[in-house]
């Protein structure tokens, strides 16, 4: 049946399964590459997208359950000018760089609500997998955004 | 340096306007020690390198080595870039096409394409192990083998550049008539002092493509090096921070269909029989396709197709795993290696006397578990072959060459009517060394003649269908005197894999006896990041622990003292233990048993020593809180990314610490996901600091050898918290605890 997305401030309307999940839309349906597949129940946190400003992970909501505005690593910012994304490329966090979409998606939602989290605070709330190991640089860029 | 080579200008000035300097080194001799560690063959190695000027003066530097995150396309661009004096910011990478003439060698060729497709079994079969004979040919070509820098780099990045510098030297010299002794090269320009003038380089292209490159050009020496050790930033990274970076997984075509896959979880058993029909209702199935040991369904999504084959009822046969558990294994190890070893690595002395001689003889058996890559991007791959015998193929390998054999192969057409794309690499590890995803995704096109094919696996599939870092057992005995230094090392392994010679011991010990059984599992087995150095850094740096607590020594102390002749060792293990403060009471913390951990590895042409502090709860959880990494690795060409490099690869071998295990249950695998498989996280991600060391000595790689020493480190700071020595990986101390402890 159809659904109406608001992906990234534009509306899109698909005609897929209400269970299908949002990651499965926006990379097969809609083309949105930028939100990765890495577990497919919702372990590792390549697939982070924001719903109402909340990072979720796509590759288990399912698309009828969604109610409010989708944005995609695509639609952070028009120009890599987000906080996060600018820390990420001072830093040099991203090795291959797969996991990094949903890395910088998690830690923007998480930025959004408490602007200078503890490690602590970061460590609990990011739980994404990285298997190159960019976690050192993680924690820099995020320190680095609370210092600004 | 001098190399001998055989080299070739591919091109003067090609269409576009462009001068383009394609130098082939050939055959590159086998000089440096690491390349015995690497195990490259005596006289085959062809490295080639690309240098492409532009009119406008934009320099575009070609690169044989893919991107798995590992920064080395970086890197080789540097190495070029400052024998060229170029100005960096002109400069652009571009990764060099999978073709004919832009592959390493008339060696590689004739292996990889020679007769058509006269591919080495090796490369493609169902169980695609890299034996150390054929692993010593493809190492050649792939990335992989922390090679990039010191091989390629080395011995053709650089003097390519070089040989480039001087011939927009010589163009110069007779565009203005002067003699080429009179004038220097800046920022892609030549300048003649004597008369004010400069040139960039793009207005020379014509002159310097007509002109021979050198045999010998001149390199810098390090003092010259105005790019090379600099921490520039990664070309890549910005478009890995927008969601534009393409993966092999990102591919899209029009008409483009999506196949998911199960294969026989037993390894090696073959497809009985499947009920298509018990699916094909099932929404945006289109067909089911046989392959060997695995079946795939075609579907109008990713989704659908992973629901339809999970759904789709399979009937598999047999398989060399039926019935294999892990305790069996292990047993079966163990009881290999209480034998003597059937192949020697080392055996000088004697060691059976300098035991029975010893005043302490000390014995120990270890093992580990097969692991996982578990790289981010599952394996996947997008194929379309066409009705006139053509096929184009897209996906990330770290063997580009080998990908586009395994599509023409599969297809039964010849390699010259494939072109392979080769993409971004979500993670390779080794995993990306192997062809199987390749070869089934152009099966499936291949029976789908005109529609694009883009087969991804689940997690699950690629967990349990790796080419895993085979599991083994170590078993040591060694003879200290009565002055507590040690006079006999006899070990015995399992399951010998590369590099060769992993399992030796740097440390200065009369007798030794170290060699392999010939016992093995009927599971596939490949290259997991630092391959056998993964395993014989956990065995020996535990027991050379082992030997120096039951000398009652200092573990750095008894180390220092048996590398008496090897001076960078002992810098090494000296730079970690200072900067670690070895020797300093760790700050008490309350409820917490705490230690220190320190091994030492030599891997890939580099020595790395790791120091870990730890910490163990009152629940007898590990928690690893700082490490310290000191790391010879010759000199550095980037500075950040040489950090990088070390503080991932301790992370990828602290996951393989506290929890990678994949074991077997009833010939297959137990693990499927994350859930179960686990792996470090910011949570448990320790500081890790490093600590380069500029020795001047060959370049040694990055990418592995921070990998090795981590286990050994934490499960040496384990005994020294705790008293408990823990011989097996995963680490785990058993909970001892009763559950009236539990705190709100």
């Amino acid at each position: 049946m159809p659904y109406h997305l608001t992906i990234n401030g534009t509306l899109h309307d698909v005609d897929v399964e209400g269970e299908m999940p949002l990651l499965w839309v926006l990379r097969d349906v809609i083309g949105l590459t930028g939100t990765k597949f890495g577990c497919g129940i919702a372990a590792c946190g390549a697939c982070t997208v924001h719903v109402n400003g909340e990072a979720v992970r796509s590759c288990t909501l399912p698309v009828a359950s969604i109610t409010g505005p989708i944005t995609t690593i695509e639609g952070l910012s028009v120009d890599s000018s987000h906080p996060v994304q600018k820390a990420w490329i001072e830093k040099q966090v991203p090795q291959c760089g797969y996991c990094q979409s949903g890395m910088i998606m998690a830690v923007a939602a998480l930025v959004a609500h408490n602007p200078k989290p503890s490690e602590a605070e970061l460590a609990t709330t990011v739980t994404n997998v990285c298997r190159c190991g960019t976690y050192d640089r993680v924690r820099e860029a995020v320190a680095s955004l609370a210092s600004v | 340096m001098t190399v001998s080579r055989r080299k070739a200008i591919l091109g003067t000035v090609a269409a576009g306007g462009a001068l383009i300097l394609g130098y082939s080194l050939w055959p590159y001799p086998q000089r440096e020690k690491a390349r015995a560690v690497l195990g490259h063959s005596a006289d085959n190695a062809l490295i080639t390198t690309w240098l492409k000027v532009a009119r406008d003066n934009k320099t575009t530097i070609i690169v044989n080595h893919a991107d798995m995150g590992q920064g080395s396309q970086t890197g080789l661009a540097q190495m070029l870039a400052d024998e060229l004096d170029a100005d960096w910011n002109l400069v652009s990478i571009l990764e060099a096409p999978a073709e004919e003439p832009f592959a390493n060698g008339d060696m590689i060729k004739g292996l990889l394409l020679g007769g058509e497709l006269n591919i080495p079994a090796i490369l493609l079969p169902p169980l695609g192990y890299l034996a150390p004979k054929v692993s010593r040919l493809i190492g050649l070509q792939i990335t992989g083998g922390s090679s990039s820098i010191r091989y390629t780099g080395v011995a053709a990045m650089r003097p390519a550049g070089a040989a480039a510098r001087e011939m927009f030297v010589s163009a110069a010299a007779l565009n203005w008539n002067v003699p080429a002794s009179q004038l220097t090269t800046k920022l892609s320009h030549v300048h003649h002092a004597a008369s004010g003038r400069s040139i960039p380089y793009g207005d020379l292209i014509e002159i310097a493509s007509k002109l021979t490159p050198s045999d010998s050009p001149r390199l810098k020496t390090p003092d010259q090096f105005t790019v090379m050790g600099q921490p520039i930033p990664r070309p890549d990274i910005p478009e890995k921070v927008n969601g534009t970076a393409q993966f092999g997984i990102d591919k899209r075509l029009e008409g483009m269909k999506y196949a998911a896959i199960k294969h026989s979880p037993i390894f090696g058993g073959e497809v009985e029989s499947f009920d298509e029909a018990a699916i094909k209702n099932m929404p945006g199935v289109v067909r089911v396709v046989k392959l060997d040991g695995a079946v795939a369904v075609v579907a109008d999504n990713t989704w659908h197709a992973m629901n339809a084959v999970r759904a789709l009822p399979v009937t598999f046969k047999g398989g060399e795993s039926t019935g294999l558990s892990a305790d069996a294994m292990y047993a079966g190890f163990e009881k290999a290696v209480a034998a003597m070893p059937d192949s020697d690595d080392r055996k000088q002395g004697d060691v059976e006397a300098a035991l029975k001689g010893a005043t302490t003889v000390v014995e120990a058996t270890y093992r580990l578990p097969f692991l996982a890559h578990a790289a981010m991007e599952p394996l996947n791959c997008t194929v379309i072959a066409h009705e006139d015998g053509t096929a184009e193929a897209w996906a990330g390998s770290q063997v580009p060459l080998g990908a586009r054999g395994a599509v023409a192969k599969a297809l039964g057409i010849s390699a010259s009517k494939v072109t392979y794309h080769n993409l971004r690499m979500g993670g390779g590890f080794g995993r990306r060394l192997e062809t199987d995803s390749i070869t089934q995704a152009a099966r499936i096109a291949g029976e789908m003649k005109g529609t694009p094919i883009k087969l991804t696996w689940s997690r699950e599939e690629d967990m349990q269908h790796d080419k895993f870092r085979p599991a083994g057992v170590s078993r040591f005995r060694g003879g200290l005197d009565k002055d507590g230094n040690p006079v006999a090392w006899f070990n015995c392994y399992n399951w010998k894999d590369m590099p060769a010679d992993a399992c030796l011991v740097p440390y200065g010990i009369a007798h030794q006896h170290i060699g392999s059984v010939d016992a093995k599992a009927p599971v596939p087995a490949g290259s997991w990041r630092s391959v056998a150095h993964s395993r014989h850094g956990f065995f020996t740096e535990s027991f050379v622990d082992e030997m120096a607590h039951a000398a009652k020594m200092d573990p750095y102390a008894f180390r220092k003292k048996l590398l008496a002749d090897l001076p960078r060792h002992r810098a090494v293990l000296d730079r970690a233990a200072t900067e670690a403060g070895w020797g300093l009471e760790l700050q008490p913390i309350t409820g917490l048993r705490r230690g220190r951990g320190i091994a030492l590895q030599e891997a890939f042409g580099s020595i790395t020593a790791h120091v870990a502090e730890i910490s163990v709860d009152e629940d007898n959880k590990i928690h690893v809180d700082r490490v310290v990494v000191a790391c010879d690795c010759g000199d550095i060409i980037n500075p950040d990314s040489a950090q990088m490099q070390l503080q991932g690869g301790t992370n990828y071998g602290l996951s393989a610490a506290l929890y990678g295990a994949i074991e077997l249950k009833d010939g297959k695998v137990a693990q499927s996901n994350f859930d179960n498989y686990e792996v470090v996280r910011l949570a448990d991600a320790p500081h890790i600091e490093t600590h380069i060391i500029r020795s001047g000595a060959p370049l040694g790689g990055l990418g592995e050898p921070g990998t090795p020493g981590i286990a050994p480190a934490v499960a040496n700071a384990v005994f020294a918290a705790t008293g408990q020595r823990l011989r097996a990986l995963p680490l785990k101390l058993e909970s001892n605890r009763a559950p009236q402890t539990a705190r709100l």
